[in-house]
């Protein structure tokens, strides 16, 4: 067994486009990396930016969101509407110092079970690259990890 | 000021207006000033230090309920009025908004086409400041800023005075206080208010006025109105200044330009 890293992947994807592509992938028997969980929604729109946070603070690594392409969207708009929210989201990310890197955005159609393994296996190599999301669990565990500092400031101001 | 003080005098007598929101003279800055009656207007006050966003107040219906009120709009203060209206939130009839300027001149507005014009005609007042921080922590590494932002925010002891001093959080249940499914942990740590902050900065996406109340809010001096600035600086990149009163993220148009969705 090797030790690589093995990053963890949490995929939000609608149920229409890329939650069936991902499917034709498996009857197609296309390999991939078997480093994502996939979490089906009704559509894009319904993805709430609070779930990539929440996926990272829960120790992902990673993060992939996609669904139908433009046009395509089975509620006419849902994906447009996705499409601002993200695009304002991803700015402020990268202004607070979140590591934009981790969050792969994709448009993938029923049709195209071989994209949806490439997007994967591009992303989870991407991540083997970049190592561990370290940095963002450290601050959901800011008081553990700070534990020993912080203790330490106490006691000089007590000194 | 003299102009202020005899235009809501002149309204209290002509039995025009119940309230009038304004600023009276502080211990070190001016604060905001509730005026009931015709003789108290003679405290109103309004100059450069006045910097606060009293549109805060008109969505309390504490306060303004049934009350016929006046209030001496700052620039950002009528830009967030203008908002108000866009999402229903005021109703003309009971309002009587005086645009103020920093030389005392005083302006009426008797519709929100006025105010809007008015805007579309005034350039907004530079943020000086505002700008070089922001160029600033642009100008880091991406884990610079981290280190900037998480440093800043573990201190946050989420007492929501950024959001009290916001008057686009009207919400009478913000997300901070929702729990099932319980969002943001209600209590103070780094990731926490990291994830506050951010939920703050996506809701207000087009709709913040830039004023920077949250920021002169904040007690612990964090520059929160740096995120909603760089937000205000991103919906302006991307989307332009809107001309109609659809809010940024509940709208869409079919050929908006991004470069990272492959
Ligand atoms: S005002 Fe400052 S301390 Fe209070 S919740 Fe906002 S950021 Fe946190």
């Amino acid at each position: 067994m090797s030790n690589e890293f093995e990053p963890k992947v949490v995929a939000f994807v609608c149920n229409w486009c890329t939650y069936t592509g991902a499917d034709l992938t498996g009857t197609s028997r296309i390999k991939y990396a078997s480093n994502v969980k996939i979490i089906r929604f009704p559509c894009t729109g319904r993805i709430d930016f609070m779930l990539l946070l929440k996926a990272f603070a829960n120790g992902s690594d990673g993060v992939i969101v996609s669904g139908c392409h433009p046009n395509d969207c089975h509620y006419t708009s849902g994906n447009f509407h996705a499409r601002r929210r993200w695009m304002l989201f991803r700015n402020l990310l990268d202004f607070l110092g979140i590591d934009i890197r981790r969050i792969r955005f994709a448009w993938v159609s029923a049709a195209e079970g071989a994209k949806w393994a490439e997007v994967v296996n591009e992303t989870v190599a991407q991540l083997k690259d970049l190592g561990p999301y370290t940095e963002y669990q450290k601050a959901t565990e800011f008081l553990v990890a700070n534990e020993n500092e912080l203790t330490e400031e106490m006691e000089a101001n007590h000194a | 000021m003299r102009e202020l003080q005899d235009t809501v005098k002149a309204l209290f007598d002509k039995g025009e207006i119940d309230l009038f929101i304004g600023y009276e003279k502080g211990t070190r800055t001016p604060r905001p000033f509730f005026v009931h009656k015709a003789e108290d207007a003679e405290n109103l006050i309004f100059d450069a230090a006045c910097s606060g966003n009293l549109a805060v107040y008109l969505t309390r219906k504490d306060l303004t309920g049934g009350k016929k009120t006046g209030i001496s709009a700052s620039y950002y203060a009528l830009k967030s009025i203008a908002q108000l209206f866009d999402e229903n939130q005021l109703k003309a009839e009971n309002l009587r908004i005086f645009g103020v300027s920093e030389e005392g001149s005083v302006q009426f507005f008797d519709s929100v086409a006025a105010i809007k014009q008015h805007l579309s005609a005034t350039p907004p007042p530079a943020k000086p400041d505002e700008d070089e921080l922001v160029g600033k922590i642009n100008a880091m590494t991406a884990s610079e800023r981290w280190k900037f932002w998480s440093d800043e925010l573990s201190k946050c002891f989420k007492c929501y005075a950024c959001r009290a001093a916001c008057p686009m959080c009207y919400c009478t249940k913000c997300i901070v206080e929702v729990n099932r499914p319980q969002w943001i942990q209600p209590w103070a740590s780094t990731l926490s208010n990291m994830e506050w902050q951010i939920n703050r900065v996506m809701h207000l996406a087009g709709r913040c006025s830039d004023c920077g109340s949250c920021g002169t809010a904040c007690p612990l001096g964090i520059p929160v109105h740096l995120l909603t600035h760089k937000m205000s600086e991103t919906v302006k990149e991307h989307f332009g200044v809107s001309e109609t009163k659809e809010n940024v993220l509940s709208t869409f148009k079919p050929d908006d330009k991004e470069n990272f969705i492959h």
